[in-house]
């Protein structure tokens, strides 16, 4: 047997939906290990940059409502309005408890609100459903994301939660009725296997966009969670959503964040037209992602792309003047100095759609419970797992995310689920008896590589599929693109088998970490494929050539894929708020 | 394409062998490049190459490592204008664990010990507590440490004392807690930092300052709280 440590929860991810829920367990006095397979700074919320998303009305007059009405528009109506509701009334008092936490925000000059929270404009938000351009987006200067997950690791440290850094976590546990009983996890420093025993197991493994080419995130980003919910039996959801953010740099993909535009810079083509304004007559450069990405393409695509390929647009911000942006842009006036080799403060940034953010993921209910059709339903809740974070799919984002709502998604779901578990934890006293099967299932993972393989290597298998997504998963898909691109993907899941690792060693094998990531990487590109090829119809950032419409007639529900024979199901989208009247589905123009 | 010489560090305890420097020729075009990249290309040739990297833009802190003899991120350091062969070698005077990766324990117990949260004991207001944008302004080159280790390990006076001395990271966090308007620890901070080792062992010698990735000063900010220590003694 492997060597055991036994705890109340344990969270496996040490992002922000991660670290807000272990606060929220540490300060009940339960036991709670985060588990993360870097030290908790270096996850991927550090990297967020423009803000997170709450009617503080600090600016300009707000409302939650208003709130709930952009996201449920921005999702083009597959977001469900339950959580949405839930996740939009929470927002100010989820902002302001992170300002209690000591969150850093930037602060207005000045005015009535003098000393109060930063706010500025992101694309997709009004006043009045769908009026004025509302500034609801709160903000530590460009730095928002390391702000709060520095602020969020520091109230941890003076909770008292125990840390598991550079630990990976392998599989889940889980006994004959379906109840998870922990994670067995590999401690990369020793090389050693662990058995994490919890009654309570959150999943905060954060994205997976790494099963593309050109990606906004970080290399850490390989749905590790997605890949042990898939193998534990469990469902993906709505995998057919990637938000492609319009303003990446070209190659690298490093983000020049939304804020940019929300500052007051804008896009010029080749002939340096600002082209937005006819794509979205009213909302200009601050439309909804899925729109500018799209006019984007169709620009690259008409030949009016910028540089020498013709492959990208231009964002210019140097007309805001160096003050401001080094005010208020210091960390993309850096990244754009050494990734583009531009200073936006002379000259405009060479930007294109660059794949940012998971929509879809491991489905769950509003308190953070993940849910399956088991026996009695779509959505039953199975027992001691949640999950929380861009990892889950919960789902408030449904077909495209508006900026700024990731954040706040960490925090209030976070919060949610680390509240629901207190109660679980409350109702199941006892720790269930191990199975021997779960830890067997996840050690034989660890063996496989151990063994001398045939001449397949990891870093070329991975490669390959990133060029598959790339290629035939883009901003637009077709069907002959997408059956195609699973023949392609089968063909390198058939090689997985006669991969090897050269690396023999224990000790901090990091070889071996890539093979156990790519492990979880190709079934998320898989679900991508096959959920983008059943959805016969456009919505948000699923853009069909060959069905350009929106069909609510057919599609107004979230896709469900199992791991098993590729198998897909569907759940109705929940069209009713908590309290509110619903917003009903209409068309979608910015 | 052009060929890239490098030096790297290569250490496996496991091996039972002492550390080497291996030689290593690469096919790489370099421009607009960084370490990383050629650390990664690399690894794909011989994957047993052990290194830490996450956001790979010089936001998370992972690969700090010393480069020319110089601490720095890999990820944002430029192939181009770097001597060659590029010599690179783990954080100086923290114990290895493989290669390029090194055992941070020691640095992040002197981050724990200067109690790196905000404190404020007051009930919690409906809203926000109120901070001027001219208060709040104070904290910029405070707030933005990615915990990287680059300076600590540059310090001369960490060196000496590794186990006593703070190191000039944890005292930009100190200082980052003591400057904030909305934090009431201030006195019990300086207790804590009153002291030989703690804090005094600082002797300016800015090594730390020049080769901080984010632009951060935390001379600077040391001198801050040994003015304010000098200021409460009166
Ligand atoms: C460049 C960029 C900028 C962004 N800017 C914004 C913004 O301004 N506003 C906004 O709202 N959103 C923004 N987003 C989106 C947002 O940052 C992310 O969606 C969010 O931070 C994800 O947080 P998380 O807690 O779910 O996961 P992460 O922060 O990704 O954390 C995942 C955690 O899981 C751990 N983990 C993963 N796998 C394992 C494993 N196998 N074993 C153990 N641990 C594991 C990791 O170590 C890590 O600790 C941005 C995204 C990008 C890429
Ligand atoms: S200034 Fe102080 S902290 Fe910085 S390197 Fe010199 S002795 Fe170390
Ligand atoms: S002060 Fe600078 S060099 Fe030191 S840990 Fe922080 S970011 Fe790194
Ligand atoms: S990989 Fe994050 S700082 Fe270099």
């Amino acid at each position: 047997m492997i060597p055991k440590r036994t705890f109340d929860a344990v969270i496996v991810g040490g992002g922000g939906a991660g670290l807000r829920a272990a606060l929220q367990l540490a300060r009940a006095d339960l036991k709670v290990a985060v588990l993360s397979k870097v030290f908790p700074t270096r996850s991927h919320t550090v990297s967020a940059q423009g803000g997170i998303t709450a009617a503080l009305g600090n600016v300009t007059e707000d409302h939650w409502h208003w709130h709930m009405y952009d996201t449920v528009k921005g999702s083009d109506y597959l977001g469900d309005q339950d959580a949405i509701e839930l996740m939009c009334r929470n927002a100010a008092s989820a902002v302001y408890e992170l300002e209690h936490m000591g969150l850093p925000f930037s602060r207005l000059e000045g005015g009535r609100n003098a000393g109060r929270i930063y706010q500025r404009p992101f694309g997709g938000q009004s006043q009045r459903y769908g009026g004025e351009q509302a500034v609801r987006t709160c903000a530590a200067a460009d730095r928002t994301g390391h702000a709060l997950l520095h602020t969020l690791y520091q109230r941890n440290i003076a909770a008292r939660t125990q840390f598991f850094d550079e630990f990976f976590a392998l599989d889940l546990v889980r006994d004959a009725e379906g109840y998870i009983l922990g994670v067995v996890a590999l401690e990369i420093e020793t090389g050693e296997a662990w058995l994490i025993e919890a009654r309570a197991t959150l999943l905060a493994t954060g994205g997976a966009a790494r099963v593309f080419r050109h990606s906004t995130n970080a290399l850490i980003n390989t749905g590790d969670g997605l890949g042990m919910a898939l193998r534990a039996g469990l469902p993906l959801e709505d995998m057919e959503f990637w938000q492609f953010h319009p303003t990446g740099i070209p190659e690298v993909g490093c983000l020049m964040t939304e804020a940019c535009r929300g500052e007051g810079g804008y896009l010029v083509n080749r002939q340096g037209e600002r082209f937005m304004p006819r794509y979205a007559p009213h909302a200009q450069d601050l439309a909804s992602r899925d729109v500018v990405s799209r006019a984007i393409a169709e620009e690259i695509e008409a030949g009016r792309g910028c540089g020498e390929h013709g492959d990208h647009v231009c964002l210019k911000l140097d007309h805001l003047g160096a003050a401001l942006i080094q005010e208020r842009l210091p960390g993309i006036r850096d990244l754009s100095i050494r990734f583009a080799g531009v200073d936006p403060v002379h000259e405009a940034i060479p930007v294109t759609p660059t794949v940012h953010y998971m929509m879809g993921g491991i489905p769950t209910n509003l308190h953070g419970q993940v849910v399956a059709p088991v026996r009695y339903g779509p959505e039953e809740p199975v027992p001691g797992l949640y999950a929380a974070g861009e990892c889950a799919c919960v789902s408030v984002h449904g077909a495209n995310r508006l900026g700024g709502n990731s954040l706040l998604d960490l925090v209030v779901f976070g919060r949610a689920a680390g509240e629901h578990m207190i109660e679980y934890l409350r109702e199941n006293r006892y720790p269930r008896a191990l199975p021997r099967s779960g830890v067997e299932r996840a050690l034989e993972r660890l063996a496989r590589w151990d063994r001398p393989g045939g001449d397949e290597r990891v870093p070329r298998l991975r490669e390959d599929m990133q060029r598959i997504l790339q290629r035939h998963c883009g901003v637009y898909r077709r069907e002959d693109l997408l059956e195609e691109g699973i023949g392609k993907l089968d063909a390198v899941g058939a090689r997985l088998a006669d991969a090897a690792i050269e690396d023999r060693g224990r000790l901090f094998n990091t070889a071996r970490l890539e093979a156990l990531e790519l492990e979880n990487l190709l079934p998320v590109a898989r679900a991508t494929l096959v959920c983008a090829l059943a959805r016969a119809e456009s919505r948000g950032a699923h853009a069909r050539e060959d069905y350009p419409a929106r069909d609510d007639d057919h599609w107004l529900r979230h896709s469900l894929y199992f791991l098993a024979g590729d198998q897909l199901d569907y759940k109705p989208v929940r069209l009713k708020p908590l309290t509110v009247e619903p917003f009903q589905p209409k068309e979608r123009s910015y | 394409m052009a060929r890239l010489r490098l030096r790297i560090y290569r250490y496996d305890p496991e091996s039972g062998a002492a550390p080497v420097m291996r030689d290593y020729e690469l096919e790489i075009d370099p421009r607009g490049r960084m370490v990383l990249d050629a650390l990664l290309a690399l690894k794909e040739l011989d994957d047993s190459l052990a290194f830490r990297r996450s956001c790979r833009e010089g936001v998370c802190g992972s690969d700090g490592m010393n480069i020319n003899g110089v601490n720095a991120l890999a990820c944002v350091t430029p192939l181009e204008g770097l001597r060659q062969p590029i010599e690179i070698r783990p954080l100086p005077r923290l114990p290895v664990v493989r290669d390029l990766i090194v055992d941070m324990s020691q640095f992040f117990q002197h981050y724990r010990a200067v109690k790196p949260y905000l404190i404020n004991l007051d009930p919690e207001p409906e809203n926000e507590r109120p901070q001027s944008a001219a208060e709040r302004a104070e904290l910029d080159g405070l707030w933005e440490c990615i915990l990287c280790g680059c300076c600590t390990t540059a310090c001369p006076s960490f060196w000496w004392n590794p186990d006593r001395f703070l190191g000039p990271a944890a005292l930009l966090q100190a200082c980052r807690f003591i400057t904030d308007s909305r934090d009431q620890a201030t006195d019990e901070r300086l207790d804590y930092l009153e002291d030989r080792y703690r804090l005094f062992r600082c002797h300016g010698i800015m090594n730390c300052v020049e080769v901080c990735p984010k632009g951060l000063n935390p001379t600077a900010a040391i001198g801050k709280i040994k003015k304010l220590l000098v200021k409460r003694a009166l």
